[in-house]
């Protein structure tokens, strides 16, 4: 069984990626680590994240990793999850405006302080809880998972895409945002797989056992 | 549709094992918190709360490993309560695979230590847990009070101005506790949670008082909470959470099922 390497830049608790990920394929290698030597050895990468923008585009350069991502990102399974599908893409309206890797074509905004929900009261920021995606086509990740199926969501910016056709998923929160995102051997959602329970856990046994090639 | 209201069991924590009493027939182990974590898991809980009851603190380091067992086989957001008093504490829960923490007395006697903590580890992982007491005599208007050690203490301090207050301070969520009600079974205080909702910005967990799914429903629906945390109703099997989840979808809350 091959080797997965949960990526550590110091953005977020990783254990929690690291335990979903041994409990769904308990005979694979996870390795958590920023060593870019490890990282270009393991067969899947998995970047996960949580946090500010600005504050993990500084922790990748300072590794050296923003410039590794944009390697490794094109040559084998890659799992992006949450702050690991903003930094993906070119820009963030965080931290005063922030470039991002620049690995997808679209945008990170705040949402808007004043949305309302379907019965008129205001909705929280940030957007905590379980809430749908809609599966916008069929993917190898999808297998198994209902459309529509919950997933467990926490953060105040979301991600517009420039291009349809890498949009794989979208939810609605006061408006409909891109949840999650395939183009080739990449896939990144914005949702936290490793917190889903068995809509989580299946996405995760899938990206496992994925090889890679897009649907 | 949209983002599902949560329901939230809670479990009493001491010296490693789950108190209060938790009777499922077919658990093997009632006291095990993994395995009654596991259980609710199955049921479908959204999230589960842990309440450290441990009285001397040199034997916290035991809820450290509670937790790394729970999160290593329960794939659903945790949070960890009781004894948290500095950002270390949090942190060592946080790398054991808490996902948010819980901060009760510490943040009364000292609130700089919520804007310190959300600094540090983000807002979205520090809630103020808020033991709220009505204080107001007959025919005046609603009042309530924070108190501490276990509703015994007062503060003088307003329960909905320490709401804003400790939002101000980068709380991310309220757990927001009726000790008038808890362990009544007569439901939430009502009037107290919608106080508290309308008040703040960030989600609210209303608390204290469930003895059967209606109080659940009408926490939501009457209260305007967006999570319900109940101990007793689950633990003596009296309810499942799926049954709790299917009352609350038939009266029109989006539930995940």
């Amino acid at each position: 069984m091959s080797s997965v390497i949960v990526i550590d830049y110091g953005m977020g608790n990783l254990r929690s990626v690291a335990k979903a990920l041994e409990h769904v394929t308990p005979e694979a290698r996870v390795i958590v680590s920023a060593d870019p030597g490890a990282i270009r050895a393991a067969d899947r990468i998995v970047f996960p994240g949580q946090g500010a923008m600005g504050d993990a585009m500084r922790a990748l350069r300072e590794r050296g990793l923003d410039t590794l991502l944009g390697e490794v990102v094109r040559n084998r399974p890659f799992l992006g999850i949450c702050l690991g599908l903003q930094a993906l893409m070119e820009q963030s309206e965080e931290d005063g405006g922030t470039a991002g890797l620049g690995l997808l074509p679209g945008s990170v905004h705040r949402f808007p302080s004043d949305m309302k929900g379907g019965d008129g009261t205001r909705l929280k920021i940030p957007h905590m809880g379980w809430n749908q995606v809609h599966q916008c086509s069929p993917h190898p990740l999808w297998r198994g998972i209902p459309d529509q199926a919950r997933f467990y969501f926490v953060h105040s910016y979301y991600v517009r895409a420039d291009d349809p056709s890498v949009v794989a998923g979208t939810t609605r929160y006061g408006l409909e945002f891109v949840s999650a995102c395939a183009r080739d051997n990449l896939f990144a959602v914005q949702f936290h797989p490793e917190k889903s329970q068995q809509a989580g856990l299946t996405l995760l046994e899938n990206f496992m056992r994925w090889d890679g090639q897009a649907p | 549709m949209g983002l599902a209201k949560r329901i939230i069991p809670c479990l009493d924590v001491d010296h490693g094992r789950v108190v209060k009493g938790v009777k499922f027939v077919e658990i093997r182990d009632a006291g095990d918190p993994v395995e009654v974590a596991r259980r609710y898991d199955r049921e479908g809980a959204d999230e589960i709360t842990f309440l450290d009851i441990t009285a001397s603190h040199e034997e916290r380091e035991t809820m450290v490993h509670v937790v790394e067992e729970v999160a290593s086989q329960v794939f659903i957001p945790l949070t960890v309560g009781g004894g948290i008093r500095a950002v270390e504490d949090i942190r060592r829960m946080l790398n054991a695979g808490a996902d948010k923490v819980a901060i009760n007395t510490a943040a009364v006697f000292n609130p700089e230590l919520v804007r310190e903590a959300s600094s540090k580890v983000g807002s979205q992982c520090i809630v103020v847990a808020i033991d709220a007491k009505r204080v107001s005599g007959e025919g005046e208007p609603s009042r309530w009070e924070i108190f501490t050690h276990g509703g015994r203490k007062p503060t003088g301090i307003d329960a909905v101005e320490w709401a804003r207050k400790m939002e101000a301070f980068g709380a991310g969520e309220i757990l927001l506790t009726s000790m008038d009600r808890d362990g009544t079974r007569i439901g939430f205080d009502l009037e107290l949670t919608r106080a508290v909702v309308d008040a703040v910005g960030i989600p609210v967990i209303a608390s204290g008082g469930v003895g059967n799914l209606q109080h659940l429903a009408e926490g939501v629906t009457e209260g305007g909470a967006d999570a319900v945390l109940a101990a007793s109703i689950f633990h003596f099997g009296e309810y499942s959470i799926r049954e709790a989840k299917e009352y609350m979808a038939a009266r029109g809350i989006e539930v995940r099922l």
